[in-house]
């Protein structure tokens, strides 16, 4: 199959107007040998065939409208509402550039910045950008801009930061004089003496992501003030369905904050697409990564929009640019900043407070079951670490027979870890799945 | 009407929500005061109707390739297949968790293995990873293995080389992985000035980074000789993939000499461009580069798919999870859905529609180089600015007769550059539909150019005040 639009007529009247016999001609400085081969490519398919095989290669995932998803880690299965695909994949949103010309491109360049002022609203901060790749790069980014603006060489990135994102911080500092210190918990939250040790007069920044990995709530404030006694940033990573409820980090002192857009009307697609939003206080706006919106008028006064402080940006610095993004995720923002404005304020709050039932509701059921015990006495959102017995016999087979996926055993990602598991429990949980979930659990002799 | 969605008000209930089984203070007692939210997010505060006109009325402000010709140089504006959103929507693919076991997820380990094998044969290179989200990033990908190639060597390097018309994204990269950067000239053909390299290249030169064909859209004929040169310092040679829609099944960068490529899935592999992203930016590389390749790549063992277990000189992860999923999958049913005569047709077509355009448009604007281009070409607004108009308007004035502008003045070295890429998508009959209003657009500079200077005349907004934008940052609403 092939989407070309010219006939076999309109191609010779083209290379007759052209003037050559064909179209080899027309690549004929291609020295030879480099043609000199065929593509080992599988047979094309039609649509129809190409719709059956994916949907045979699909069919060895078990997908989640399938089961009762209690797996997080970074990625959440959360209620998308009809509407957001519905708008989003519009062929205007979903088939358009990056809206350089602002003329052609008011709808690109008026949702991105409603949606920088909603990411604003949520997280308490002054600036957001366009948004950035996803959660983890966003935060690498944020390093940068803290060893940059502060002239330091440390980073304080504690262990209660996602695995994940820790290792992507380390390769986009890898080639710069940079040290990482990764401070320990104690009860599931940031060793507060180990990193008061570590900071030091060279710390440009300290990392909190909150709730944690752990899906425990740090002590946010307390990081910020002893962070800023030592002339450091402060760079929070946040889980932003948490902001309807929680303390915005704006308000506990986070100079730069970041975090996974994907909660907010992104389907958790194998990890990404996603969105990574950005945020500054003032001081800090025109370090800003990647491309931000701002709102002016045209030439009769007419309210109107168009990307702004490119002074920052690759193509215009080039080898001196605040960095070497060139794109945003839009259409991933987009789906946010739909989600955002059907859910509103009320609905944001509700989302929240919802999220902290189910995960507690589900905390209490496992919790009473014999021999699970407590991983932190601290409080949680909507994700919390269980310790079950060590190596569970039969656990996988007794979720899938319960049509449960999930929960995450912690032993992939930390050593000495064995038998703990980090639940996830969104809106979307019901009581019943609570209690198929604890029954699987007790059967699988977990404990 | 621009409203703000923050400056509209009817009911909203979010009613989609189910309701809560307790009151609010028995759910907050399970977290402590202090950590608390004390002050309300302005959110909007909209019913879902008008959630549905604000955004649609928005959407019917864009351009976009689903609704005009779109010649955008270097970004291969394309039709992109409808069937490939289908597919990357299906449950079976957007509703699985990277974090199931790989048992569970078998379909789309499959895909991306697939996706790499296939990527693999298309350039001519040993190995693929998919987790650059993007060009840039997989630009920062290829120079850390770069930097890991030299430092497992241990050499010592501290230059990376860039034709003068390299995209921004280049350089930036080069600095970001702590190069210093020196730039290559371009000849009186378009092409990278062999003299100029030889004079420049030094054992110090970590690698080249090169698109090809090149941004002027002409290929470099001279690229094994570009290739031995870099090579005989130790040097690796970068293939920016921005412009693989010229290639497919003709020739192929592993072929042409490089070391390290990266493919943008939104250019050439049917990614739409989704507003400014997402997109992705698949790196392949040479047999004795793979043990850099970031970690996790997916392999296969007997009939099962799985993860790398090991990989001690990875560069290390870019970004969590495995890539850009949603993005990967609509490539991977590309290349099925075209397979070899399909992928061969898209750059003949791709070839064929540049240089009709080219030809059509030879008398109306100064080519600045001569010869067959490939998918692209780059003309000059030269003469027209003799006559007070410049490459700006005339990409402004498009915009009146429903046709998107072509990307201008870029690459920096052509004066009023106009980059046009027609794609392999679009019919002879729109090419010369196109050509007839640059015609009537060049009839309006020799009679009214100021209709051309106040261009443009039907769009949602007029001239932009760009300058107000960046000395009076308004980059937020605030509620009052």
């Amino acid at each position: 199959m092939h989407y070309i639009s010219n006939t076999e007529e309109d191609k010779r009247q083209m290379l007759e107007a052209i003037g050559v016999a064909s179209f080899d001609a027309l690549i004929a400085k291609i020295p030879k040998k480099l043609r000199d081969f065929k593509l080992r490519l599988p047979e094309g398919l039609s649509e129809l065939e190409l719709v059956r095989e994916l949907d045979a290669i699909g069919a060895a995932n078990k997908n989640l409208q399938d089961y009762a998803s209690y797996l997080g880690g970074g990625v959440y299965d959360h209620y998308v509402p009809a509407l957001v695909n519905h708008l989003a994949h519009r062929g205007e949103f979903i088939t358009s550039y990056t809206p350089y010309q602002g003329e052609a491109s008011q709808g690109t360049l008026q949702f991105i910045y409603e949606y920088q002022s909603m990411i604003c609203e949520l997280t308490g901060m002054d600036y957001s950008n366009a948004s950035m790749y996803d959660g983890a790069s966003g935060l690498a980014e944020a390093a940068l801009l803290a060893l940059r603006s502060t002239g330091k060489k440390k980073v304080i990135l504690p262990r209660t930061v996602h695995p994940e994102y820790r290792a992507v911080v380390k390769t986009y500092l890898s080639c710069l004089d940079a040290e990482i210190v990764e401070p320990p918990f104690v009860d599931g939250a940031v060793d507060l003496a180990a990193l008061k040790r570590a900071l030091t007069a060279d710390t440009a920044a300290v990392v909190v992501q909150q709730p944690n990995f752990f899906g425990v709530l740090e002590e946010a404030r307390e990081i910020a003030r002893l962070t800023h006694e030592a002339g450091a940033l402060f760079i929070a990573s946040v889980n932003p369905i948490s902001l309807g409820i929680l303390e915005p980090p704006g308000d506990y002192g986070a100079d730069i904050a970041v975090g996974e857009g994907q909660p907010l009307g992104n389907p958790i697609s194998f990890g990404g697409p996603h969105f990574g939003f950005f945020t500054v206080k003032e001081p800090f706006l025109r370090k800003l990564p990647g491309r931000i919106c701002g709102m002016t008028v045209d030439k009769v006064g007419r309210r109107a929009f168009v990307l702004t402080l490119q002074a920052r940006e690759q193509h215009i610095r080039r080898e001196k640019a605040t960095s070497n993004i060139c794109t945003n995720h839009s259409l991933c923002a987009l789906k946010g900043a739909i989600y955002l404005s059907l859910l509103g304020k009320k609905g944001l709050r509700k989302l929240a407070l919802l999220n902290v039932e189910k995960a507690h509701e589900a905390y209490e059921k496992l919790r009473r079951l014999d021999g699970v015990s407590e991983f932190s006495k601290k409080p949680f959102f909507n994700e919390f670490t269980l310790q079950l017995k060590k190596n569970p016999a039969s656990l996988k087979e007794n979720l899938a027979a319960n049509r449960i996926v999930g929960p995450l055993a912690l032993s992939g990602f930390y050593t000495g870890m064995d038998g703990r598991y980090l639940f996830a429990v969104t809106e979307k949980r019901t009581t019943q799945e609570a209690e198929r979930l604890a029954q699987a659990i007790q059967k699988a002799k977990a404990l | 009407m621009s409203d703000l969605i923050f400056e509209k008000t009817s009911r909203n209930d979010a009613g989609w929500l189910p309701a809560l089984s307790h009151s609010e203070e028995e759910i907050l007692k399970f977290l402590p005061a202090s950590a608390l939210r004390r002050s309300e997010a302005h959110l909007p505060s909209v019913s879902e109707l008008d959630v549905v006109r604000h955004f649609t009325n928005l959407s019917r402000k864009n351009f976009s390739v689903d609704s005009q010709f779109y010649p955008l140089g270097s970004c291969t504006m394309k039709y992109n297949p409808k069937v490939l959103d289908a597919i990357a929507a299906a449950d079976a693919f957007s509703q699985t968790h990277p974090y199931q076991d790989p048992q569970d997820a078998q379909g789309a380990l499959r895909i991306l293995f697939e996706t790499q094998t296939l990527l693999s044969e298309i350039t001519g290179m040993e190995e693929f990873t998919l987790q650059p989200a993007a060009g840039a990033h997989g630009e920062l990908c290829g120079l850390l293995i770069v930097g890991a190639y030299h430092r497992y060597k241990k050499e010592k390097k501290t230059k990376v080389m860039i034709p003068d018309s390299a995209h921004g994204t280049n350089p930036a990269t080069a600095a970001l992985c702590g190069y210093e950067v020196v730039q290559v000239k371009t000849d009186a053909r378009g092409h990278v000035e062999l003299r100029d390299l030889k004079a420049k290249i030094d054992k110090e030169v970590a690698c080249f980074m090169l698109t090809n064909p090149s941004t002027l859209g002409l290929f470099e004929e001279e690229i094994l000789e570009v290739a031995r040169l870099v090579h005989s310092v130790d040097g690796l040679v970068y293939y920016d993939g921005a412009n693989m829609n010229a290639l497919l099944g003709h020739c192929r960068p592993g072929d042409m000499g490089f070391d390290i490529v990266h493919i943008n899935l939104h250019k050439t592999f049917a990614v739409p461009h989704g507003s400014g992203g997402p997109g992705s930016g698949p790196v392949g590389v040479k047999k004795e580069l793979v043990k850099f390749l970031p970690a996790p790549r997916v392999l296969k063992e007997g009939s099962q798919f799985i993860y790398e277990k090991e990989a001690p000189y990875s560069i290390g992860k870019l970004r969590s999870f495995y890539g850009n999923f949603g993005a990967i999958i609509r490539s991977y049913a590309y290349i099925r859905a075209l397979g070899r005569e399909g992928l061969e047709a898209v750059s003949e077509h791709a070839i064929l529609n540049a240089n009709y355009l080219k030809t059509k448009l030879k008398d109306l604007y100064e080519i600045p180089f001569d010869g067959y281009c490939m998918h692209e070409f780059v003309m000059s607004a030269k003469r027209q600015k003799a006559k007070g108009v410049k490459a700006l308007d005339i990409a402004k004035r498009l915009l009146d007769f429903g046709i998107h502008a072509p990307t201008i003045y870029f690459p920096l070295i052509v004066e009023e550059a106009m980059m046009v890429e027609p794609t392999e998508t679009e019919s002879k009959a729109t090419l010369d539909e196109f050509v007839k209003v640059l015609q009537e657009i060049q009839k309006e500079i020799e009679t009214n150019p100021q209709k051309v200077l106040d261009a443009p005349h039907t769009t949602p907004v007029s001239r932009i005040d760009e300058v107000r934008a960046a000395r009076e940052p308004n980059l937020r609403y605030r509620a009052k």
